[in-house]
């Protein structure tokens, strides 16, 4: 075990490597020059000059690179170019929020996509299931902007349950986690589905059926725990969408998240906010995968790690 | 160096009155009372030399005060930190006599000493401020860009209360350059403090103090109750809420839990808002020192000749665009603005004629016309407009392909000289300060013209740049008048040349909720977006 972290760590941070590799050289290639964002519309060119070698940007891409990483592996995500403070403090003060809004919404997603999901494989081919595959595939494909809308005029401004959007009370996560978790239950409820088919047609579960168990304990006891392995490495993959940012919701919801950073840093080519965002949501994405790996043998004791 | 000089010069300008009639208090604004305000975007930085969006532009006018000031809802100036001040004969030296008893929100006073290292940051190249080239004129400039000076060497301290200011050409526009944000009067000591982070612990001697930044979320300023002009401002508190869109802040105004939707109205819900008497009460108008150009790159075929380039002047219908804005702007006739001292009122501008178009394209050697690349950025309207204005070229056989891009990549294609139009849309000239020798030098002057700059026609026009420069050095503001047929002078000849298409100019729309006071002036103002020092809470 420790040597299979050990190993998987390594390989993360190689992964992590290439990332900020391949970003920083788009970044670095993209026709467009952030020091001319910076130095605005009435520098001359001795001045957009200046600021272009203060900032280390005359330099080629490797010697540029190579003192990111060298900031990087001593925890500097460097300073925002337009807001001229620093980036780790920057998307600090967006983390919490992003944080609660992401446990929140994964535990919506679950809750409405697991029920449909198990619901529907139980009524496998009935009206039920197919309304509810249907019903999946609307809220998979319904676009974020108008569903998020429509949360926040029906129960926000017409019923009046909930605020108008923004960040601080229990009140205020409502509605942008169950937008979240009813746009996302769809890619869950159609894995649990198809999972939970699998498993309702083995041996085992024919097994404890005959042995008289009740329904709900086949379902609950015997095949959930075996179907869910896909769905917790579905977990693993949406921690790092959701730390990547969920720039419409947020924006909907005024949720003061690490999505609306990264938006509008790539507005104005902030470069180091780019890059210290895309780090963090792929470091979110190796861990949530590696953690879903990790926790993968204690729900299904036959997976053993090597 | 002397190009950085003449651009400079360019931009610089005396107009009107040089003080106007100052603010006449309104009888039925009181103290007290908070506002909330809402923004999408997250405030860059509140420190006066870096600050340069519309967003935090009118945050910092609060927070800071320059040594100059413009009469509220108006673009007249009207003296600031400074009392008085005297201008030499020769135009070239500048004496200002500071307030005596001015304090910054850390409770230390104010004098000639600050003035002094303010102007030296900003234009100190560590600093990297955006603004730096507004204060070419002062003498020492140069040094302090070249890097062989820490300080300005034309600006003294004559005393505690008094600074002198020298400046190597005589320049119009130097009291608006001391009425810009960048030329706000910060304290050394809390610069030093901030380490780096002025921008986010700002202080000021401004009508309004910072209470509490919460990153990402809300930003507070309480009234600073030292504050020199007795009596302002009168909201007791400002709260920007960050992070909202523009649909959800007019739900909230309507809702009454917010005063001022900071992004305006959205567009998809403006003919809603419009339509209905009770939202449209709280919509103010008013005009913005901006206009919308299509500009043409004169150093490259097609677009070498003048008359394939008046040939589109004449192709657009300006009016059919300013619908596409739900008629959020005016037609434009020339690079100025109406709103801008020095427009010329009786130039009517190239009229909407078809085959008149049709007919110089054919002198110009395009019977048939001719195959190009509009660029316009790639958020709405843009698009929409740039669809408008190829159907337009399209009716006079020029096929126009749209280059949809990110804005930072049209910027980049006009610097170059690869962009052989572009719809400036989202991009466009809004005046640093409201002189109409802001609209000519980096946008339409010889350096600009340059790899790199903003002037994305390449238009370069010696003798035009030879009569800016003369312009600019009308300092006596007995010779205002002058001045300004100078520079309408210049504008007309650019439309002769016609490196650009001007489209239209556009118009503000605001709204506030019933509770708030205060002419409507102070909510479109042209110089501060919202005049927060001015307006109050019924």
């Amino acid at each position: 075990m420790p040597t299979y972290i050990l190993r998987r760590l390594l390989q993360s941070a190689l992964i992590l490597l290439g990332v900020s590799f391949i970003t920083f050289f788009l970044l670095f290639v993209l026709p467009a020059d952030p020091v001319r964002q910076i130095a605005g519309r009435s520098a001359s060119a001795a001045v957009v000059e200046s600021i272009r070698q203060q900032l280390g940007l005359d330099q080629p891409f490797l010697v540029q690179f190579g003192r990111y990483l060298s900031g990087l592996v001593q925890g500097d995500l460097g300073r925002s170019y337009l807001q001229k403070s620093e980036v780790s403090e920057l998307i600090a003060s967006r983390l919490p929020a992003t944080l609660l809004l992401m446990v929140a919404a994964i535990f919506c997603e679950l809750v409405i996509g697991l029920a449909m999901g198990i619901i529907a494989a139980l009524r496998r081919d009935s009206f039920t299931d197919q309304a509810l595959m249907m019903t999946s595939f609307v809220t998979v494909s319904a676009p974020q902007f108008v569903v998020s809308l429509l949360m926040l005029y029906v129960f926000a401004v017409k019923l009046g349950w909930f605020p108008i959007g923004g960040y601080g009370t229990f009140r205020h996560l409502v509605l942008p986690a169950v937008t979240l978790g009813i746009l996302g239950s769809g890619w869950y409820s159609r894995m649990m589905r198809s999972s939970m088919i699998d498993v309702m047609r083995t041996d085992y579960i024919r097994t404890a059926r005959s042995k008289g168990l009740t329904r709900a304990r086949v379902v609950l006891g015997h095949a959930l725990p075996n179907a869910i392995l896909p769905i917790i490495a579905m977990i693993g993959i949406d921690i790092g969408v959701f730390m990547g940012g969920i720039v419409v919701v947020e924006s909907v919801f005024g949720w003061p998240g690490i999505g609306q950073l990264a938006w509008q840093a790539i507005q104005r080519i902030d470069i180091p906010i780019i890059m210290g965002v895309t780090l963090v949501s792929a470091v979110a994405i190796v861990l949530g995968n590696l953690l879903a790996d990790l926790i993968a043998p204690f729900i299904d004791p036959r997976i053993k790690l090597k | 160096m002397k190009k950085l000089l003449a651009s400079t010069a360019l931009m610089l300008a005396l107009c009107g009155p040089t003080l106007a009639q100052d603010y006449v208090p309104d009888p039925a604004a009181k103290q007290g009372g908070s506002i909330v305000m809402t923004y999408k975007d997250d405030v860059a930085t509140l420190d006066p030399a870096i600050g340069y969006d519309w967003q935090n532009w009118s945050m910092i006018r609060s927070l800071f005060d320059g040594l100059m000031d413009y009469v509220p809802g108006t673009t007249d100036l009207r003296p600031g930190l400074a009392e008085k001040y005297e201008i030499s004969e020769d135009g070239l030296t500048y004496t200002f006599h500071l307030r005596v008893g001015v304090k910054f929100h850390n409770g230390r006073e104010m004098t000639a000493d600050d003035v002094k290292y303010s102007l030296d940051r900003v234009t100190l190249p560590a600093t990297q401020s955006p603004g730096s080239g507004f204060f070419g004129s002062i003498k020492g400039y140069d040094a302090m860009i070249g890097g062989t000076a820490t300080s300005l060497e034309g600006v003294t301290v004559v005393d505690p209360l008094t600074v002198k200011i020298e400046l190597s050409r005589p320049d119009a526009t130097f009291l608006h350059v001391m009425a810009i944000n960048f030329a706000s009067v910060v304290p050394k000591e809390a610069v030093e403090a901030a380490n780096g982070d002025f921008g986010k612990m700002p202080v000021g001697t401004g009508a309004f103090k910072m209470k509490e930044w919460t990153l990402g979320q809300s930003l507070v300023f309480e009234r600073n109750t030292d504050y020199w002009r007795a009596g302002e401002p009168y909201l007791d508190q400002i709260t920007y809420e960050f992070g909202q869109e523009p649909i959800v802040a007019l739900l909230r105004l309507q809702n009454g839990e917010i005063d001022i939707p900071g992004d305006g109205i959205a567009p998809a819900k403006f003919a809603e808002v419009m339509g209905d008497p009770a939202q449209k009460a709280r919509v103010v108008t008013g005009d913005v020192l901006h206009t919308g150009y299509i500009t043409m790159n004169v150093t490259a075929a097609p677009f070498d000749k003048v008359e394939v380039r008046r040939a589109v002047n004449m192709a657009i219908n300006k009016t059919r665009i300013v619908q596409v804005v739900n008629n959020r702007a005016v037609p434009a006739t020339q690079p100025l603005p109406p709103a801008m001292p020095g427009y010329t009122k009786d130039y009517a501008g190239y009229p909407f004629d078809v085959e008149g178009a049709k007919k110089l394209l054919a002198d110009a050697g395009f019977p048939d016309g001719f195959e190009t690349d509009l660029y316009a950025m790639n958020t709405d309207p843009n698009p929409r407009i740039a669809q408008a204005i190829q159907q337009d070229l399209a009716a006079i056989g020029i096929k126009a392909n749209i280059q949809s891009l990110a804005q930072a990549n049209v910027i980049e294609a006009g610097g170059a000289g690869t962009a052989p139009m572009i719809w400036s849309g989202g991009m466009a000239w809004v005046a640093d300060f409201p002189d109409p020798s802001n609209f000519y030098g980096p946008i339409l002057g010889c350096t600009g013209a340059e790899a790199g700059g903003w002037n994305w026609s390449k238009y370069c026009n010696p003798d035009l740049d030879k009569a800016a420069v003369a312009a600019d050095s009308m300092s006596d503001p007995a010779k205002t008048a002058d001045r300004l047929k100078a520079w309408s002078d210049i504008y007309m000849k650019v439309m002769e040349d016609a490196p650009w298409a001007p489209v239209y100019n556009d118009q503000r729309f605001t709204m506030k909720s019933d509770r708030m006071g205060g002419a409507d002036a102070l909510f479109v103002d042209p110089i501060a977006t919202v005049n927060f020092d001015y307006v109050y809470v019924k």
